[in-house]
């Protein structure tokens, strides 16, 4: 694509290579690291699942024995194979037994790698036939169907009961909705935990379980034949148990799921520790199951302003692109976010969001643009917040912006009627039928307000870049350089969980995982 | 639709402003025009029109207009309508009690705090009693605020501490002592059974019987809170549905300063 805003290539490289070094640099700290949820996603993987009388997950009663007894150093993997040698049981046998009390994970005695391994290989093999199987499914669909060009309109369902978000989401899938996200219930992010079961209780969302995954899962498939459709399936990974959400989307066939590096570090106070290496495993489990991610970048400009922070997006679209690539996912599972968030009330403001939107989408070429509506300045003015919802539509079909996340006109008011989602998709198709090749009719003035601004913005984040790759990602959010949020090392939620592997460790589904996908 | 693009309707009614008959105003005074918009769980058709058309004499609409229905999904439809509120109330009756305090911007609130504390103003908040819900004391609270207010934590001149949520009332107090808090923000969303008001209730008796009631500002929110009834419960006020941190802040502050706490 030819760059309609001469942005300065150097600079570009410059600050992508500034990334890459922080997320390299970090990445050798997350080498010599597991975490609970990283062994819990483990324990998943193996078909270690349910609650037991406490309603205590089998994946928590297995790790928080094995960190009682000092065992989380060698894995999960490594527990529960040599356990398996040991009881002939199954990964789920062993973890009943365990919460039976039957047996002591620590006091059996120790086999060698080579017939841990032999047991384990089995087990993960049928876990990888399960998740190839679903990749296969999507693809089908997607052959048979055709995938949608143009943006995908992107909706949320958050009424606190599943069985109520599928007749949502089912709606919203008629009325045009490509992709369904199903918002989790306030407070969940901080849960060191995955509830079970479906549920039917939330506030402000639905709980992330397995079984609400498969329920919507079954039903998008359901409509999605009947409107000769695709419906992505898209949930949270993000608070404490990314990697396990993570597992659990393979496993259910989720398409896209939020993931970035940093949100829970800076806007939920987990310690940066645990989530920069929960994030990696829960990439690496995203990029094998074709799940493109969404990344948190929004967030930057709902907490500062939109207009002087717009180089803290770029900056973090940068390192999440670092980090993504570490985890070994392709560019085209990078769902880098951004959001139209700038004050209506100061001029040229549309500009600025234009230039924005243009940077990201010629900078990162390959990736599916993940484009969050107006939050911050929708007052409840609900006729006003159409035409807010309109101007961000503009921007999206104008830059090839592609996850389109639908604005409503009832922001700020109350999680969306049937009726909001169905306006937002009218205003939104009605804009991208009446200017779809509009983007391409158009050049931006040499030296004017749009080319100027995106060159600024991206000479502000090569700096800011080379400002982290000098201090280090953990000194720079200590520093509170990002966001504005001063977040100490050894501060903030989960770091108990985290551990320093031993020799003995081995995570097999990281070693079949990363770097590929399913076919 | 058949009243077509001009109001041709004659004026059959008093068009002097009654404020002890008070009705919405569309074009013309006391013709009551509203506009709403709603959904049936009903086919788009003629049944569902006229049941929409039901629906809004039910409400009070004289002569409902549905100006525009549309299918949802088969069985929902959307509609559009227009009407005349029969409905009136009484303004010269209608007393309200609310904060008063004028509410300043962070940067203006930080400043107030410079001149007339001279020192951080410490706010201890949390969801207490069995409530799990946090997204009200995160709303006021937390950097990130809400509907573009920022929260308490981002403020240069307050040190705030967000306990979470199902914080007992005994606990609430013993941090506030151990932290020196001025101020204490206690929020409620679970209001089943009035369980809120009596979570409420006890901390202010917590407080009274340990004499600590006047060290602190005490303020309560969340959605079904208004000013008066904290006002009732002992509260110095009472935060609803629409307020933000920036309100809070100012509130508190100048209380503060009224009751020269220092």
């Amino acid at each position: 694509m030819e760059s309609k805003l001469g942005l300065n290539i150097e600079l570009v490289n410059q600050a992508r290579e500034s990334a890459a070094r922080v997320a390299a640099d970090v990445q050798g700290f997350i080498d010599q690291h597991t975490t609970v949820t990283v062994e819990r996603a483990v324990c998943r993987l193996l078909g270690i699942d349910g609650v037991n009388d406490m309603d205590v997950p089998m994946p928590n009663v297995v790790v928080d024995h094995l960190l009682a007894s000092s065992m989380l150093p060698a894995g999960a993997a490594w527990a529960i194979g040599n356990a398996m040698i040991e009881t002939g049981k199954d990964p789920q046998g062993v973890a009943e037994a365990v919460d039976a009390g039957e047996i002591d994970l620590s006091k059996l005695p120790a086999h060698s790698d080579e017939e841990i391994r032999a047991v384990i290989t089995p087990v993960v093999n049928a876990t990888m036939e399960r998740i190839n199987k679903n990749v296969r499914e999507r693809n089908e669909f997607l052959k048979e169907f055709g995938d949608k060009e143009g943006p995908y309109l992107y909706i949320i369902v958050a009424t606190g009961n599943i069985y109520e978000d599928i007749i949502q989401a089912k709606a919203g899938a008629k009325q045009g909705a490509d992709i369904i996200a199903v918002i989790r219930t306030t407070g969940q992010s901080l849960l060191d935990y995955v509830p079970y079961g479906a549920t039917t209780e939330g506030f402000g969302g639905t709980y992330a379980t397995q079984e609400n995954f498969r329920l919507m899962r079954e039903a998008l498939d359901e409509v999605g034949k009947e409107q000769k459709r695709y419906i992505r399936l898209c949930n949270y990974c993000s608070g404490l148990c990314m990697p396990e959400i993570a597992a659990m989307g393979a496993l259910e066939r989720l398409d896209v799921m939020l993931n970035d590096a940093l949100y829970g570090i800076l806007f939920r106070d987990i310690n940066m520790q645990r989530t920069i290496v929960d994030q990696y495993f829960s990439r690496v489990i995203n990029g094998y199951a074709g799940v493109i991610i969404n990344t948190g970048e929004d967030n930057y400009l709902t907490t500062d302003d939109a207009i002087t922070a717009a180089h803290t997006v770029l900056a973090s679209q940068f390192l999440n692109e670092a980090f993504a690539k570490e985890a070994g996912m392709r560019e085209e599972q990078m769902g880098l976010g951004h959001a139209f968030e700038m004050d209506p009330s100061v001029e040229n403001t549309f500009l600025y969001e234009l230039a924005q939107a243009q940077m990201a989408r010629e900078i990162f070429p390959k990736a599916p643009l993940k484009y969050m509506p107006p939050t911050k300045f929708m007052t409840g003015n609900i006729f006003r917040g159409h035409i807010q919802d309109a101007l961000f539509n503009m921007i999206t079909i104008l830059t090839g912006q592609k996850l389109q996340l639908l604005g409503m006109m009832t922001e700020a008011i109350h999680t969306p009627f049937m009726s909001d989602r169905a306006l937002a998709i009218e205003n939104a198709q009605y804009i991208f039928r009446t200017m779809k090749d509009l983007g391409g009719e158009l050049i931006y003035k040499e030296g004017g307000i749009i080319r100027t601004r995106a060159n600024e913005v991206l000479t502000k984040a090569a700096d800011l870049l080379k400002e982290i790759e000098d201090l280090g990602l953990f000194t720079t959010i200590e520093k509170g350089i990002f966001a504005d949020v001063k977040r100490p090392k050894d501060g903030g939620k989960g770091l108990a969980g985290v551990v320093v592997k031993d020799d003995k460790y081995f995570n097999p589904f990281i070693e079949v995982m990363k770097g590929r996908v399913a076919e | 639709m058949s009243s077509g693009l001009y109001n041709t309707h004659k004026i059959d009614f008093d068009t002097t402003l009654d404020l002890t008959r008070l009705k919405p105003y569309g074009d013309t005074m006391n013709d009551g025009k509203v506009q709403t918009s709603f959904t049936l769980p009903v086919k788009d058709d003629e049944r569902g029109e006229e049941a929409a058309r039901q629906i809004a004499k039910k409400m009070g609409l004289d002569e409902p207009n549905v100006a525009f229905h549309t299918a949802l999904d088969e069985e929902f439809t959307f509609y559009v309508v227009y009407g005349s509120c029969v409905h009136t109330v009484n303004y010269e009756d209608i007393h309200v009690i609310t904060v008063e305090s004028d509410t300043m911007d962070m940067e203006t609130t930080n400043d107030y705090i410079r001149e007339n504390i001279g020192r951080k103003v410490v706010m201890l908040g949390a969801s207490t009693g069995t409530d799990a819900h946090t997204v009200g004391i995160d709303a006021i609270m937390n950097r990130k605020g809400f509907a573009g207010h920022y929260g308490l934590e981002r403020y240069d001149m307050i040190e705030a501490l967000n306990m979470g949520s199902q914080v007992l009332n005994e606990d609430f107090i013993k941090k506030a002592l151990e932290i020196h808090a001025d101020v204490l923000l206690v929020s409620q969303t679970v209001t089943q059974k009035d369980v809120h008001i009596q979570n409420l209730t006890n901390l202010i008796e917590l407080l009274e019987a340990e004499g600590l009631r006047d060290k602190f500002i005490v303020c309560c929110g969340g959605p079904r809170i208004t000013h008066e009834l904290a006002k009732e419960l002992g509260y110095d006020a009472g935060f609803g549905a629409g307020k933000y941190a920036d309100d809070v802040a100012s509130f508190a502050v100048t209380e503060m300063v009224k009751r020269g706490m220092k």
